[in-house]
């Protein structure tokens, strides 16, 4: 039976291979649809027999029809989906046009007929060639026109006969032997399991140009249906072991029983998931609104760009744009969404680090870029970048001293005995973290970025001077306004 | 015997506390919060490019950082790197083994990376000295094929596989550094946080798994699915993840609620889920389809805003370039579409 077991608000995947086979999956939906299509008391569509010359068509109904249905009973508003759905249930060949071995559905007078469930997909057929043979060559023993092999057929026809050059006296006695049972039926009967027959021969031996609706996915492959359930031939040619394996031979996983201390395993893991602070869902989905109302007016497919898009109009101007460093006010603006939003920017690390230069405090972003190249370097180059790090930023006495908490400091000299790609992590967390709640949002409200953000023309005559000559004036003015030599020799003395 | 009754009891009572734990943040729903917001009006794509080339099945492809450049991976034994706007094919690199299932184009523009059924992970320089394309590694360990790969940078990769584990290789020792155990099924795809510091992994266990890649831990798996989940993605935020499954819906988890906030579905869409994108705000959610369609989804209010129809097999692979700018979609079809 099944072994699975109960995931947190999931079932985990059962060993099961019938049901779990995708394809599986589909037919399971289609057939509870093409069940109730069918079921006329229930609302189905109305399968008639109709008349056409000289004879009559059985048990059809019009592609129009299946449509409508479709639209009312599952709710499709648009014609179009239910086409593209039903054309879908014919693809793998639960309907089918009587006139056509295209397996499509016309949203017209077009007539189709209804699968016997005996040729159901989900039954797993993986008819041989031999028995493709066996109808082909069936086909050429009935004189009917209606059963006139298509040119394709008759190169089908033609290849298999020189495949099978050596049995094709028993696939010829085959054949004359389903044409003996065939004749006995009535012949409105017929007329409908030919088709039927037909169609079913159209899912596995498609029209060339025509998707084979009964390929699998490789990955899939080695989960599919148990072999004893596979059914090989139509007409009851007994399986001659032939059959062609699968190009791939995987060796399915053989699942062990847990053991202790899996399951000892799974509890640790457990306590960590139920140590774990959970935020609040409106939290969380605030968040959400508010990220994609932010990047909303950057995503192309949602807002107009500007300038064009560059698929659309063959102009890149766009492209150019960003690549420049001279930033438009709009990107600008993503900087101030957040500090990763600036430093993802080269424009933007560019013009935090200027900031931070100017405020003499450029070694926590120089020491955060050189830790993400570390990350990158080849491994034998890691061990001595790492260390130049430590000399230049971290050491006794070195030339750009960043300030870490003791703790992370220990960690670091720790992780530094053996140099990795991530002995800084601690640290650059931290920096980043104090770049983030101070440096970064005096950035954000500096000259330097504001100039950009807002598109400032810079003036010849800087208005830092201008301020600094007011302020002198203003200290003048206050010296002379008090009593002159106590303050005067106050401030000499500072 | 006992004792394994004994310990299985406090596995399943931790599993309730932590549904409830799950359950009391639950003071609304996504949808209920997004109630006041009005839906994405209708998403209208064309195709602007058709990439023809390859003579068979495409399984995958990858955009390269450069928002021009992509990869593509083919069942003729082929994986060729386009440059999509001229849609001239920059390199068309043969492969020892035909039966591909997935490529990685390194951030760095210099490596790309395939693998399938021969079980190992190869890559490509595509800065050679002579300008020839070489095999430059071959990542061998695997007892499984491989479904997923995705590049941390040119000395370091992760690729899930169908034995159940992830990896993480350093490229140049050719070894691997951490293995990612704990999936019950064949992982079938992985998507790298974009801090770099994470990533998740979806399997045929129905369930995806974050792991933290320098301390090698699983820390915190996902159910909700029916069936095998085929992709999996990052929320642009990189607080959220959003799984394809075959069972014909796509959900979105969040880490920090550490809870599945929205399914999204249609009756009318019986075909699962192969791969998937999501727009460069994350409003908008691209899937690819069995049944030859891409549905485009309002990633917040769940509903369809848009479909994308022009292929005439299995979309097999999708992806947004890094600039948010277009669509690339890959198809059994054998032809790649640009769309914007």
């Amino acid at each position: 039976m099944a072994e699975g077991s109960r995931d947190q608000g999931g079932v985990v995947g059962t060993t099961d291979p019938e049901e779990d086979s995708p394809n599986m999956i589909v037919y399971r939906k289609i057939e509870d649809i093409v069940t109730r299509i069918q079921d006329e008391k229930a609302g189905g569509v109305a399968i008639r027999t109709v008349k056409s010359f000289l004879s009559k068509i059985p048990s059809v109904v019009s592609g129009a029809d299946i449509v409508q249905w479709l639209m009312k009973n599952l709710s499709i508003e648009d014609p179009a989906e239910a086409i593209h759905l039903g054309s879908l249930v014919a693809a793998h060949g639960y309907i089918f046009p009587i006139s056509d071995h295209v397996l499509t559905l016309k949203d017209d007078g077009t007539l189709y007929r209804f699968q016997s469930p005996y040729f159901w997909p989900s039954n797993c057929w993986e008819p041989e060639n031999t028995d493709y043979a066996i109808y082909l060559c069936k086909r050429t023993m009935q004189n009917k026109a209606r059963l006139e092999l298509a040119d394709y057929e008759a190169e089908n026809l033609a290849r298999l006969q020189r495949a099978f050059a050596r049995k094709w006296e028993f696939i010829f006695m085959q054949a004359e032997a389903q044409v003996k049972i065939d004749r006995k039926k009535d012949k409105a009967e017929r007329k409908i399991l030919d088709s039927q027959e037909r169609a079913f021969w159209d899912v596995h031996r498609p029209v060339p140009g025509c998707v084979n609706t009964t390929e699998m996915d490789i990955r899939k492959c080695r989960r599919e249906r148990n072999p004893h359930r596979v059914k090989k031939s139509v007409y009851g040619v007994p399986d001659d072991g032939q059959s062609q394996p699968s190009p791939i031979h995987i060796s399915s996983q053989p699942t062990r029983k847990p053991t202790k201390e899996d399951v000892q395993k799974e509890i640790t893991f457990l306590n960590i998931q139920l140590d774990r602070h959970c935020m609040k869902v409106s939290k969380v989905a605030d968040s959400l609104m508010t990220y994609t109302e932010q990047f909303m007016e950057y995503d192309p497919f949602v807002s107009a760009t500007e300038p064009s898009n560059p698929w659309i109009s063959d102009d890149s101007t766009f492209w150019d744009l960003e690549a420049s460093r001279e930033p438009s006010q709009q990107r600008v603006k993503k900087w101030g969404f957040s500090l990763e939003e600036a430093l993802k920017d080269p424009a933007g690390r560019d013009q935090f680090l200027k900031f931070l230069e100017s405020e003499f405090s450029s070694e926590n972003l120089r020491f955060w870029l050189a830790v993400q190249d570390l990350k990158r370097r080849p491994l034998q180059e890691v061990a001595s970048r790492a260390q130049e790090i430590w000399q230049e930023f971290l050491a006794e006495g070195a030339p750009s001293s960043i300030n870490l908490d003791s703790h992370s400091y220990e960690r670091t000299s720790q992780n530094l005995k053996d140099p990795g790609r991530y002995s800084y992590e601690d640290a650059q967390e931290h920096i980043f973290k104090l770049m983030k709640s101070d440096s970064y949002a005096r950035f954000l409200r500096s000259n330097i970025y504001q100039d950009l953000l807002l598109a400032r023309k810079k003036q010849p005559a800087d208005t830092e001077q201008g301020r600094r000559t007011s302020l002198e004036k203003f200290t003048r003015s206050v010296g002379k306004s008090l009593t002159g030599k106590r303050l005067t020799g106050l401030m000499q003395s500072s | 015997m006992g004792e394994i009754e004994e310990l299985r009891k406090e596995a399943d009572s931790l599993k309730d506390q932590i549904t409830a734990a799950r359950k009391a943040v639950q003071d609304t729903t996504l949808q209920e919060a997004v109630a006041s917001i009005t839906v994405v009006g209708r998403v209208q794509m064309k195709t602007r490019k058709t990439l023809r080339g390859h003579l068979a099945k495409i399984y995958a492809m990858h955009w390269g950082a450069d928002a021009k450049l992509c990869v593509s991976a083919s069942q003729d034994g082929k994986l060729i790197v386009w440059d999509s706007i001229t849609t001239n094919k920059v390199n068309a690199i043969p492969l020892k083994s035909s039966w591909v299932m997935t490529c990685a184009y390194a951030p760095s523009g210099n490596l790309v990376a395939c693998g399938g059924l021969d079980n190992m992970c190869s890559i490509y320089n595509l800065k050679g000295k002579d300008g020839n394309v070489k095999v430059m590694r071959e990542l061998a360990a695997h007892t499984g094929y491989l479904s997923c790969c995705r590049f941390l940078s040119d000395s370091e990769i992760i690729t899930s596989s169908g034995d159940c584990t992830c990896v993480l290789w350093d490229i140049e020792t050719g070894t691997q550094k951490t293995i990612f155990a704990g999936h019950q099924g064949d992982c079938m795809s992985l998507a790298v946080s974009p801090d770099f510091n994470f990533f998740i992994s979806g399997a045929c266990d129905f369930t995806a798994k974050l792991w933290d890649i320098r301390e090698g831990q699983c820390r915190q798996t996902f159910g909700g699915h029916e069936s095998d989940i085929n992709a999996i993605g990052f929320f642009p935020n990189g607080n959220a993840v959003i799984t394809g499954s075959d069972d014909a819906t796509c959900k979105l988890y969040d880490l920090r609620a550490d809870q599945e906030l929205i399914t999204y579905q249609d009756s009318g869409i019986m075909c699962g889920v192969t791969s998937l994108a999501p727009s460069f705000s994350g409003r908008l959610l691209l899937a690819g389809y069995d049944d030859f369609n891409v549905n485009i989804w309002d990633a917040l209010k769940a509903e369809r805003v848009g479909v994308l129809a022009g292929h005439d097999n299995r979309v097999s692979c999708i992806g947004v370039s890094a600039d948010g700018m277009a669509c690339c979609t890959g198809s059994w079809d054998s032809f790649l579409k640009i769309w914007n």
